[in-house]
């Protein structure tokens, strides 16, 4: 067994964990931090997707104790003292989900892209999210919330062009 | 007096979700959510053979591991729980949740582990030993009927499961007696006769939540608690009460939130059969969840099926009879509906025409593949594609525009309801009008002349143009063997406020939206006064499920139909509170009022409460406002629409590009055409996928070669361009909504269309058919004359 700390969601978080425990089982398993799913074992859905350090990673595809020392954001914690991020709020304004099993992984992912991208084209947000599947909505309605976003934080934050 | 800001009419209107704010963050409760406390985690051993005879299997070391609290072989679990059932009448092989003696597809079950944690049950199935005798593989359908390699099931010779069950014009209602003499004349009539061999091939439908359960069974009560991953925990709790020799009443099933089913999850599965048994047998609740490695091949999959397609028509375009023999690769084994999802292609034969004369031909046949079943759309993509190719196919042989041969062909308004030659009775239509809709959304002519020009630039582009008609809203009972009816319930709770239930379990759909929408309307009060339950059979009493596009046409209907019962009864309390006649009440703005005169008004909420205290009793009503009711549909509903899409394949690559789409789809009235938009998109979505970059392969010995997301195409964000959706709007008049369905209809079109397209790309070569999918290989090929 190995220690590990690490902030999550701004939270200090020591454990004991196994060195193979994958970074995702870890949060939905030991920290019972599910928002964040599991949709395949090679890395390609994206519905693991967290930050860590504040750049978008998958978390199947970390071991738990590599996440050693860093700082973590979950779905869980992109809502900040009860008011939603800008992206949660895309989503929800465009339909930017159905079954919401994707979205999770989609909206952490669709945060690093605004992070490095603040007014992205639309061939630029369907590159950045296509490590991410969903099977529900043909995207159309993702890249929406996404603009949504992007509009939102835009406006919010005048004078920040790229 | 109740004072009310004026409340909007809610249905037809564009209303956000409100399942929303918990998925958005990470508070929604899917299956592997669910923890309870000293659960063990199951994992399956599978067969790593297509066909083999099980020699011997070695458990010891999986035993012997630290936190393996048991592990079952096939012939243990046999001691447990029987064989699966199907729901279909056709004649089906024994399956067992857990293989025995022979495994007949790689990925079957044939041990399972129970261990105190997940990584540890894995370890413990990795370490079962299990030696085959292996057989050779049956992987080619057509091959498969001569009974070559060999049969799978002594019972089955050559393999076949559904032998040339014949349907259409001068079959009997039995299948009994086949009169050809129509069909046979429409052929002897013809100019032309297009004639194709088409494959509309088998796909894994890939929900992004896997499959999952947990199974509780408390000995203490004697009953039964099962969480799945399911579009259907009614069926569920039926299956699985009658597997463990429990009362319905004894088991109750629970469909949490679930990550998406597009037909896959309405299968009870052996894993949900393994669960529950072991659970029931140890006293211990368990959970399994699949990987989508297990998913990939234990998880139904779609399609699937060949049609030699026969079209007789004039020259001048009239189509004169149509002969589609039909060889479906089931798999191996049939599950609930296999056997039903080939006869859904016969049905819809008929399409978006008048055609007078038809004769499908339909053989099923076993293969050493994970079985078919339900995937979007279920057999109506399959004909729509294998007529919407073959109508093409004509159009170029006749150098007719495709649009101007289908408006000749059309069944015309004036001929509804329409008995098609299938059986089928078309409720509503107006396809000229989704037709002309398309045509003008997507310029068609403006199209023709870019792709034109496109061409003299010496650019590969083509045009595609599909009409579709599918059956929706399933189904009356005499078509299913669950039952075709939906239930719902209504409860005025004592504040005012609504709780309703449906059995209409969703996975997306966005249910508690969209019926909560009506019943806003219906009583007048605020949406955020009403809960909508749904997926738990201890709350709603009764229910079918999701699938076949029936939640709004039979379950919204029947939550319409409790909602105006429990209506009924309020307006009577109502109308002894305010001294009127019930005929002269409105529900609106959260109070009831005597029409005309709003001073009247009752707090809604102030009749609620006096329906619980109700003093003094009105005469003849008992007190309590809930009602419930069954809807039982007296036909399918019959969607339909028109995709047009415009696509460039690069001559150097052969890489194919999907430039455009335009859809017209005609659902009859929308609730929410936010959320109708939405299951529009993800149907082209998988249309799209089907045509250009999905496909399961399998090699001669039976496995999987696109077992992963790795090797499997499923559709990316930078897959697709914008979609241009329009809609035309004719009502059904099966229900009172007038809503006909939407889930699966994207698929019904696009396919075909985006094939239809690349065929027009490829003219040039003389190309008059491209079977699917679009690989660039298989199109450079075309392009540069090179032979396979």
């Amino acid at each position: 067994m190995n220690a590990i700390s690490m902030t999550v969601n701004g939270r200090v978080r020591k454990a004991q964990v196994e060195p193979r425990l994958l970074l995702v089982h870890f949060l939905r398993e030991q920290l019972l931090l599910t928002g964040t799913h599991v949709g395949c074992d090679t890395s390609q859905c994206g519905a693991c997707t967290i930050l860590v350090d504040g750049r978008s990673a998958k978390s199947c595809t970390l071991f738990a104790v590599q996440a050693d020392g860093s700082a973590i954001t979950t779905i869980e914690g992109l809502a900040r003292n009860g008011e939603l991020h800008p992206m949660q709020v895309g989503f929800w304004e465009e339909h930017g989900l159905q079954c919401g099993f994707c979205t999770p992984g989609m909206i952490m992912t669709a945060v690093n892209l605004l992070a490095d991208n603040a007014r992205p084209t639309e061939r630029e947000i369907r590159e950045g999210i296509a490590g991410n599947f969903c099977r529900c909505t043909g995207y159309q309605h993702i890249v929406n919330a996404i603009q949504h976003a992007a509009n939102r934080i835009g406006s919010a934050a005048p004078g920040r062009e790229k | 007096m109740a004072v009310s800001p004026v409340l909007p009419k809610l249905v037809g209107q564009r209303v956000k979700r409100r399942e929303d704010p918990r998925l958005i963050q990470g508070r929604a409760s899917y299956v592997d959510d669910v923890k309870i406390a000293g659960m063990q985690h199951l994992a399956f051993k599978r067969s790593d053979v297509a066909h083999g005879r099980i020699r011997s299997i070695d458990t010891s070391a999986a035993q012997a591991m630290d936190g393996v609290e048991a592990v079952f072989t096939g012939a243990q679990i046999a001691e447990l729980v029987g064989p699966m059932s199907p729901g279909t009448p056709f004649p089906a092989p024994v399956h067992r949740a857990v293989a025995v003696d022979m495994v007949r597809f790689a990925g079957e079950p044939v041990a399972v582990v129970v261990a105190s944690d997940r990584y540890v049950a894995r370890d413990a199935a990795d370490a079962i030993v299990v030696e085959y005798d292996v057989l050779p593989a049956v992987v080619d359908p057509e091959r498969a009927m001569t009974g070559k390699p060999v049969a799978i099931y002594p019972e089955f010779p050559n393999n076949v499961a559904v032998e040339n069950l014949p349907s259409g014009t001068g079959v009997s209602r039995d299948g009994k007696d086949v009169d050809d003499s129509a069909i046979d004349r429409a052929f002897a009539a013809a100019d032309v006769v297009i004639s194709q061999r088409m494959v509309n091939h088998r796909l894994v439908p890939n929900a992004i939540e896997p499959r999952g359960v947990v199974a509780h069974y408390e000995p203490g009560k004697g009953s039964m608690t099962i969480w799945s991953s399911t579009q259907n925990p009614h069926i569920l709790r039926t299956v699985i009460a009658a597997a463990n020799g429990l009362g319905q009443d004894q088991v109750r099933a629970i469909a949490p939130e679930v990550g998406g089913g597009f037909g896959a999850k309405i299968n009870i599965y052996g894993e949900e059969f393994v669960a529950a048994a072991i659970s029931k047998r140890l006293g211990i609740p368990v959970k399994w969840i699949e990987d989508r490695s297990e998913a990939f091949v234990a998880t139904t999959h779609g399609r699937d099926l060949i049609g030699y397609v026969e079209l007789a028509a004039r020259r001048d375009g009239k189509v004169l009879g149509l002969r589609l023999r039909l060889i479906a690769d089931v798999g191996a084994y049939n599950m609930m509906f296999t056997a039903g999802i080939p006869t859904l292609a016969a049905l819809m034969a008929n399409a978006t025409y008048d055609i007078p004369a038809i004769r499908t031909r339909l053989t099923e046949v076993f293969t050493n593949k994970t079985p078919t079943d339900a995937y979007r759309g279920a057999g109506r993509p399959e004909a729509s594609y294998f007529i919407e190719r073959a109508m093409d196919m004509l159009a170029r042989e006749l150098k007719m525009d495709p649009a101007e041969l289908r408006r000749k062909n059309f069944i015309a308004p004036t001929q509804f309801p329409y008995q098609t030659q299938m059986g089928a009775v078309y409720d509503s239509g107006d396809y000229e009008k989704a037709l002309d809709a398309a045509l003008d959304a997507a310029d068609w002519k403006g199209l023709q002349a870019q792709r034109d020009a496109a061409k003299a630039e010496g650019r590969l582009v083509g045009l595609g143009l599909a009409m579709y008609v599918e059956v929706c809203g399933v189904g009356p009972s005499s078509t299913m063997a669950t039952g075709g009816w939906e239930h719902a319930q209504v409860t005025i709770e004592r504040d005012g406020r609504i709780s309703a239930t449906t059995g209409a379990s969703p996975h997306g759909q966005g249910n508690e939206t969209t019926f909560a929408q009506m019943l806003a309307d219906q009583f007048g009060v605020p949406i955020d006064h009403i809960t909508i339950h749904h997926g738990d059979t201890a709350i709603v009493k009764q229910g079918i499920g999701t699938f076949g596009s029936r939640s709004q046409a039979v379950g919204g209907t029947t939550l319409h139909l409790a909602g105006a019962k429990v209506k009924a009864k309020m307006a009577r309390f109502a109308a002894d509170l305010l001294e009127a006649s019930e005929a002269d009440l409105v529900f609106e703005n959260g109070a009831i009022a005597v029409k005309g005169a709003p001073a009247s008004a009752k707090a809604f909420a102030d009749v609620a409460a006096f329906a619980y205290v109700p003093v003094p009793l009105p005469e003849g009503l008992e007190p309590g406002l809930s009602e419930e009711a069954f809807f039982e549909p007296t036909n399918n509903t019959y969607p339909f629409g028109c995709h047009i899409s415009m696509l460039e394949i690069d001559r150097d690559t052969g890489e194919p590009k999907l430039l455009k789409l335009v859809a017209v789809d005609d659902a009859g009235n929308l609730i929410n055409p936010l959320i109708v938009e939405g299951q529009i998109h993800g149907g082209l979505a998988q249309g799209i996928g089907q045509a250009m970059i999905e496909e399961a392969v399998y090699n001669e010995s039976g496995q999987l070669v696109t077992g992963s997301f790795m090797d499997y195409a499923l559709p990316r964000a930078t897959d697709f361009p914008r979609f241009e959706l329009h809609s035309t709007v004719t009502p059904t008049p099966v229900n009172p909504l007038g809503a006909k369905g939407v889930g699966e209809a994207g698929t019904l079109g696009s396919t075909p269309s985006v094939v239809s397209a690349a065929v027009d790309a490829l003219s040039e070569f003389g190309v008059t058919h491209v079977d699917m999918m679009l690989r660039p290989e298989k199109l450079w090929r075309i392009i540069h004359g090179a032979r396979r």
